[in-house]
C-alpha cells in the first residue's frame, strides 16, 4: 500500500509542518506495511523535494507549473488527486496549515473519501486506521475510523515529531498534471507576512496576555518576554473584542487552538472557551494576582502577584539564562 | 445578485463538555445552544454584499427543529428566507456537504457563505467541500472580501500573515473572525423575523464515509506548583523551566 504525503512549501521552503507531515507518514507506512510518496507542488521545486526522503518519503513526485509559485486552490487539489489516483494511495496525508485546511476537503471529495482533520494521534489497528481529533476545541476526543476505500487524513502542526532527519536523498521525478484555465480560476496574487512574527499556531513558545494586562500600552511587557523566550505572542478572547491585540493572536474556542511546549498566560483567568484552546500545552505557567484563577488549575507553574512586576523580572531571568 | 449563507446551531463556547452516555457524542443536557460563532460574521457579510449589490439571502441550516432558533435569529439580522434541511441522524462532514450541495445547486447563488469552522465537530471541512462538489472556486478563513465585476479579491488568514486571492464568481468563502463587525438583530428585525417563513425539506442522504468509535475527555490537568507570591518568584521559575520541565 502507499500512503501519500502532501508536503507544502512556501518560496520553496519546507516548513516543520510538513516534515512532520512526512514522517507520520512513514511511521503508519511502518505500521501497515506499506511505503511513502511524498508531492511537493510548486514552481522550483524540485530543487528542494529531494531532502522529504531523509524524513522518510520512498519516493518523492513533483508537479512543477510556473503559474504554482503561490499556492493555487484548485491547481493544487487536482495534483494531489492525480497523484493519488497515479500511485493508488489508499491514505493521503497532510499537515493542518492554513493551506492544509483548505487543501483536504477538496481531495476528500475528488477521491470520494472520508476526511479525518487536524488528528493529533494516529495509530495502525489491525491494518485499519484510528485517528484520533480534538473537538470542541479540545474539550473531547473523538476517534474515528475512514470507511470509505481511501482515507483523507490531516494532522495537526507541533504534535508529531519531524524526528531527525537521515543522509538519504531521493531524486525528484516530475509528475505531469494536464491543467486548464478552470484549474487558475482562483489564486494567490499576493503574500503579505509580518517579517520575524511568529504565528501562535506554528509557536514552540506563547507568551499570551489577558485582562489582567489593563490596556494594550501593557502589552510591551508580553512582547518582551516572548522576544526574550522565542515565542509568539497570543492574547485572551476578552482583549481582541477590547481591539488591544489582533485577533490572528487569539487562543482559544474562537481562536486558536495551540499545543506548544510552553504557554505563559499572564493576567488571564483562564475562562473556559480559553483553557480549551491551550490546555494541551506541554507545560503551563501563570501569572496572576487572583489565586483562585481558574488557571491555575491547570498550569505547571505559577505565581501569583502583580504582573507589572513580575513579567519584566521573568523576562531579565530568561535573558540572563539564555544570552538573549 | 444571489446569496446563500449555511448556519449551524452548536453548544455555546462556554460550554462544560461531558461524554454522553453513547460513549461517542456530547451529553445535551443542560446545554445552551447558539448561532455558530463564525457563522455571525458570515452572515453580516452576506448582508452588506446585499446592501451594495442588491438581491437576496438565504440562510440554510441542516439539523433537527432546534436550528430553527438559528434561522430565527438570521432572520432577524435581516437574512431574507430561511431554509432547514430537516435531519438529525449524525452525519459527518462530507455528508453534511452533499445534502447542502445538493440543496444549493438548483438555487444557483453567485455566493455562498460559510463559517471558517463549526465550534462543535472543528472539522473547518464543509465550505470547502460543497465548493468541489458543485465544482466552484473556494476561499477560506476570509478576513477581508471586495466582490466587484464578477470577480472577488480576499484576504485569508495563513501562518503569520495573509494570501490576498483572486477568484471568479460564483464560489464559495468561508468566513474568519475580523472580518466584519456581526450586527445585533433589531426588535423591529426580531418581530419582522417571526413572519417570515421557513422553508422544510427532506435533505439528501446521510452516506458518511467515517466512522465514530469513542468520544473521550483529554486528560485532566493537576494544578501544578505555585513558585512565589512576587518577582523574587522570577529566578526559581526560569530555573524550573530550564532544569526540570526543560523547555527552555
Amino acid at each position: 500500500m502507499t500512503i501519500l504525503v502532501f508536503a507544502e512549501q512556501r518560496d520553496n521552503t519546507f516548513k516543520k509542518p510538513a516534515l512532520e507531515a512526512v514522517r507520520a507518514g512513514r511511521t503508519l507506512a511502518d505500521q501497515l506495511g506499506g511505503q511513502v510518496t511524498a508531492l511537493v507542488v510548486g514552481s522550483g521545486a524540485s530543487a528542494i523535494a529531494g531532502d522529504l526522503a531523509s524524513y522518510g518519503a520512498t519516493t518523492v513526485k513533483v508537479v512543477e507549473h510556473e503559474k504554482l509559485a503561490y499556492y493555487c486552490a484548485l491547481a493544487y487539489a487536482k495534483s494531489i488527486a492525480e497523484a493519488a489516483k497515479k500511485e493508488q494511495a489508499t491514505v493521503v496525508l497532510m499537515a493542518a496549515t492554513a493551506m492544509g485546511k483548505d487543501l483536504a476537503p477538496r481531495v476528500a471529495v475528488k477521491l470520494d473519501a472520508g476526511l479525518a482533520p487536524d488528528c493529533t494521534a494516529i495509530k495502525a489497528d489491525g491494518g485499519k486506521i484510528v485517528a484520533t481529533r480534538p473537538v470542541y476545541a479540545g474539550k473531547a476526543l473523538l476517534d474515528v475510523a475512514i470507511t470509505s476505500p481511501t482515507q483523507v487524513i490531516t494532522i495537526r502542526p507541533n504534535v508529531f515529531p519531524a524526528g531527525e532527519p537521515s543522509s538519504e536523498k531521493a531524486s525528484a521525478e516530475k509528475l505531469e498534471v494536464a491543467f486548464t484555465d478552470a484549474d487558475f480560476a482562483v489564486g494567490v496574487t499576493e503574500l503579505s507576512t509580518a517579517s520575524g512574527k511568529l504565528d501562535v499556531s506554528e509557536a514552540d513558545i506563547i507568551v499570551s496576555g489577558g485582562r489582567g494586562m489593563k490596556g494594550p500600552e501593557h502589552f510591551k511587557l508580553i512582547e518582551e518576554l516572548a522576544k526574550a523566550l522565542g515565542g509568539a505572542v497570543g492574547a485572551s478572547r476578552a482583549v481582541v473584542d477590547a481591539g488591544w491585540r489582533p485577533h490572528e493572536e487569539q487562543v482559544g474556542q474562537t481562536g486558536k487552538t495551540v499545543s506548544p511546549s510552553l504557554y505563559v498566560a499572564v493576567g488571564i483567568s483562564g475562562a473556559i472557551q480559553h483553557l480549551a484552546g491551550m490546555s494541551s500545552s506541554k507545560y503551563i505557567v501563570a501569572i496572576n494576582k487572583d489565586k483562585d484563577a481558574p488557571i491555575f488549575q491547570i498550569a505547571d507553574y505559577g505565581i501569583v502577584g502583580d504582573a507589572f512586576e513580575i513579567v519584566p523580572a521573568v523576562t531579565a531571568e530568561v535573558k540572563k539564562l539564555l544570552g538573549s | 445578485m444571489k446569496l446563500a449563507v449555511c448556519i449551524n446551531h452548536v453548544p455555546d463556547t462556554e460550554t462544560k463538555v461531558k461524554v454522553g452516555p453513547d460513549g461517542m457524542s456530547i451529553d445535551k443536557t443542560g446545554v445552551n445552544f447558539v448561532l455558530n460563532p463564525y457563522d455571525e460574521f458570515a452572515i453580516e457579510e452576506c448582508l452588506r454584499l446585499k446592501e451594495k449589490n442588491g438581491g437576496e439571502v438565504l440562510a440554510v441550516s441542516l439539523g433537527g427543529d432546534a436550528h430553527k432558533d438559528t434561522l430565527r435569529k438570521a432572520l432577524a439580522m435581516g437574512v431574507d428566507k430561511a431554509a432547514l434541511l430537516k435531519d438529525e441522524t449524525p452525519r459527518d462532514s462530507f455528508s453534511v456537504a452533499r445534502a447542502l450541495a445538493d440543496y444549493l445547486k438548483p438555487y444557483g447563488p453567485d455566493v455562498i457563505f460559510f463559517g471558517k469552522q463549526s465550534v462543535d465537530s472543528d472539522d473547518a471541512a464543509v465550505g470547502t467541500m460543497v465548493a468541489e462538489m458543485l465544482s466552484l472556486p473556494s476561499v477560506s478563513v476570509v478576513v477581508k472580501l471586495e466582490v466587484a465585476g464578477g470577480k472577488a479579491i480576499a484576504e485569508r488568514e495563513i501562518e503569520g500573515g495573509r494570501e490576498r486571492v483572486e477568484t471568479t464568481l460564483p464560489a464559495v468563502f468561508t468566513a474568519q473572525k475580523g472580518l466584519n463587525d456581526p450586527r445585533y438583530p433589531s426588535l423591529k428585525g426580531i418581530m419582522a423575523a417571526k413572519s417570515k417563513p421557513i422553508e422544510e425539506q427532506q435533505p439528501s442522504p446521510a452516506a458518511t464515509k467515517t466512522q465514530v468509535i469513542a468520544m473521550q475527555k483529554p486528560p485532566a490537568k493537576s494544578a501544578g506548583k505555585i513558585v512565589g507570591t512576587d518577582a523574587s518568584a522570577a529566578g526559581e521559575l526560569v530555573r524550573l523551566l530550564h532544569d526540570e520541565a526543560k523547555v527552555i
